[in-house]
């Protein structure tokens, strides 16, 4: 393929992978959270918008997604109070929106070549050699659009909230990448697809990294803003944090890339840890080459991955609507005093055991 | 407060910085104004502004008679407006020298209580819901719901209660309050023992509540707490053991204290004081007895309807009341009751004409 048509098919796959599927799940997610929320506290949550009546099954919720799209889009866009600035002000949802879509360009959700093997993987985006080091630097940039939206709003709040961003973003993306550090030395790889190739021939990473796997999870609701580490927009304390100056679909982009760093931060945690796309005790059928063939079974993988990240962010959802918050100073002390040596100390034992066992 | 912004530190260049939190907030529940200073993270000073909800409550009691001013006495406090019905009655009562009904004491006790489980019940779940737990906050507001149900078959308004009269209530308990305060009851203890489980020895719930707003037993004293506030530093000041009103003194109850004066203390003592109140009201259904609920004098209390409509009496006593309200021999009269949040206190001078000047000590203003 030549330069050009690998851009082109880069992009083509990027736009159906990325709105056809992951936009697809975070829009989904925004109702289902409410409607999870909603039973944990005995309430009813969204039931007022129906598609068409109540003739199909998901007709609520459709009708609540698209009521909530058209009330976002025709909703008065905001300037920044007297102050600000205007233009990072407008630009800074899609500085935080882009890197989240971006992360999923080395996220496999179905079963690509075996390690080693020649052939185009058609459940990811591009096969980067350095995988998930790739999406820590996007997720790294992700702390941006944030802290320049709070910047350009010019309000107390919005400061301090980005403030905060920034500070816990950083904190525990450290505890996040050490404790993926562990799945990396165990499978010789930085390659999603090959780590689940690996965990597929030894063993889930949740057995050979139960620590890590703990720790990941704790990092990964502190790295995706969610309660209880939702410092950033704690509304008993910053009405809305980083963007509180936000309105319409500016305030949504927002909100939207949160939903799919969400989304992307469960996917990792399900390919390094829960298997990706394997389901136990079924081989992946391969030819020579080590080619997956298309089938049945990959339909059934895809659906497995799908279930995995419902669940792990099912997990999220549960503990968010259970657990109150921390505080600023607690969430610091956690991270750099709890975690991270908890994650040192997963890397010093993972070396060990690898040196004994060979 | 700190008029001016003080450098901190010229090196860095960091400043104090200033926020207003209120009068318009999501953790501004009432209007409450907190003019910040903060360094960071760290809240240098706070500078709290009262005033948004200034009501004029005394001023526009000077103008009322004494039944008038109930409808007022609601609005003191509306997760527990009961207590304060009740307080107000029983002022203007003590004024009078006269002693309403047994059977009307005790309506009034029940409805304090259920009143007192309302204001704890709010005050738990908020405190919950300021730091980010949803949850625990509906499963309380769940349970207030029932109560308020309760309240409202008995009072007929949710929040604007209104129910004393000085001499009285305004009715009688439904027939089936009994039925209905077992189920409210019954899924009022479901919902605390959930919150219950959900707050009090959660990591989280405990680091932030445990050693913040601590205040030692002198100087509550000595900024005038009471209530809960005031317990809560291990004093057992309540009004209900101490001076004793109403039946306080025939029934069974313990004042829960605190030791260390702290968040984590008051809502212990908060959640203790909820059960007490589902006690105390048990043992009011045990020993009420049925009877008139409003003393039998029409200086005091409206006579009934039929009196009012066919005897010259009634119709007189009906019109002196509405018109000059009850007449209140001239002195002044201090009358308190145990509030949600402290002692509620009005002080109550009259010149013996029907009009009167009241100032009220609402235990909330002393502990801001």
């Amino acid at each position: 393929m030549s330069f050009g048509e690998l851009v082109l098919w880069g992009l083509v796959k990027f736009v159906a992978i990325v709105f056809g599927w992951v936009m697809l799940v975070a829009t989904v997610l925004t109702y289902l959270e409410r409607k999870q929320s909603a039973y944990m506290q005995n309430r009813v949550g969204p039931n007022r918008a129906w598609v068409m009546g109540k003739k199909f099954p998901l007709s609520a919720t459709l009708g609540q997604i698209l009521a909530d799209a058209v009330k976002v889009l025709v909703k008065e866009d905001t300037e920044p109070p007297r102050g600000g600035n205007p233009i990072l002000h407008q630009i800074s949802p899609a500085l935080a929106l882009v890197p989240a879509l971006l992360m999923w360009i080395v996220i496999p959700f179905g079963p690509g070549p075996m390690p080693g093997a020649a052939g185009e993987n058609w459940f990811l985006i591009a096969d980067v050699n350095v995988g998930l080091l790739f999406m820590f630097a996007v997720m790294s940039i992700s702390v941006y659009g944030a802290t320049i939206g709070a910047w350009a709003s010019n309000s107390g709040f919005s400061i301090l909230g980005g403030l905060r961003v920034a500070a816990q973003m950083i904190s525990y993306e450290v505890t996040l990448g050490l404790n993926l550090v562990g799945i990396f030395m165990i499978f010789g790889s930085m390659r999603l697809n090959d780590i689940i190739w690996g965990q597929g021939e030894l063993a889930w990473g949740i057995v050979l990294q139960p620590l890590g796997f703990i720790l990941f999870m704790v990092a990964s609701i502190a790295e995706t803003k969610r309660a209880p580490f939702d410092m950033p927009e704690a509304e008993s304390e910053l009405v809305a944090g980083y963007f509180t100056e936000f309105s319409s679909m500016r305030f949504a982009v927002f909100s939207l890339s949160e939903f799919i760093a969400v989304v992307a931060v469960a996917a990792v945690g399900v390919c390094a840890f829960l298997g990706g796309w394997q389901i136990p005790w079924v081989a992946t059928p391969v030819d020579a080459a080590g080619v997956p063939i298309y089938g049945w079974i990959t339909v059934a993988q895809v659906a497995i991955f799908l279930a995995k990240m419902v669940f792990v962010i099912w997990l999220q959802m549960q503990l968010r609507w259970t657990l109150p918050r921390f505080r600023y100073d607690q969430v610091m002390k956690l991270g750099w005093v709890y975690l991270l040596p908890l994650s040192l100390l997963n890397l010093v034992g993972t070396a060990i055991v690898m040196y004994l066992v060979r | 407060m700190t008029s001016t912004l003080r450098k901190e530190d010229d090196h860095l260049h960091s400043e104090y910085m200033q926020i207003a939190m209120g009068p318009s907030h999501p953790a501004m529940h009432g209007t409450v104004q907190m003019l910040l200073t903060l360094d960071g993270e760290t809240v240098v000073d706070v500078d709290v502004r009262i005033g948004y909800l200034h009501r004029g409550f005394e001023k526009m009691s000077e103008v009322c008679t004494y039944n008038q001013v109930i409808p007022y006495t609601d609005r003191l406090n509306y997760v527990s407006p009961l207590c304060n019905n009740v307080g107000w009655a029983l002022t203007i009562e003590k004024a009078l020298g006269i002693k309403p009904p047994e059977r009307c004491d005790y309506i009034r006790m029940i409805v304090c209580e259920m009143s007192r489980m309302s204001d704890h019940l709010t005050s738990i779940g908020a405190g919950s819901l300021e730091l980010g737990g949803f949850t625990p906050f509906l499963y309380a507001v769940q349970a207030r719901e029932e109560v308020w149900e309760v309240i409202e078959e008995v009072t007929g308004a949710r929040l604007t209660t209104s129910y004393t009269r000085v001499g009285g209530v305004t009715a009688d308990l439904p027939e089936n309050f009994g039925e209905r305060w077992v189920h409210a009851k019954h899924e009022v203890e479901r919902l605390i023992v959930d919150i219950d489980k959900l707050l009090t020895r959660n990591r989280i719930f405990y680091d932030r509540m445990a050693g913040v707003g601590v205040i030692s037993a002198e100087d509550a004293v000595d900024y005038g707490f009471t209530g809960p506030a005031l317990r809560s530093t291990g004093v057992d000041y309540d009004v209900r053991t101490y001076a004793p009103y109403l039946f306080y003194d025939r029934v069974e109850f313990d004042v829960p204290v605190g030791k260390h004066g702290d968040n984590y203390d008051r809502y212990l003592v908060r959640l203790e004081e909820i059960r007490q109140s589902i006690r105390i009201i048990d043992q009011c259904l045990e020993q009420m007895q049925p009877g008139p609920v409003r003393i039998d004098d029409w200086s005091v209390i409206l006579p009934p309807k039929d009196a009012v409509y066919n005897t010259i009496e009634g119709m007189i006593a009906h019109f002196k009341l509405i018109m000059e309200g009850v007449k209140v021999p001239a002195g002044e009269v201090y009358g308190y009751v145990e509030g949600g949040n402290g002692e509620v206190g009005y002080y109550v001078v009259s010149d013996g004409s029907g009009s009167f000047n009241v100032s009220d000590a609402p235990p909330s203003t002393r502990s801001t």
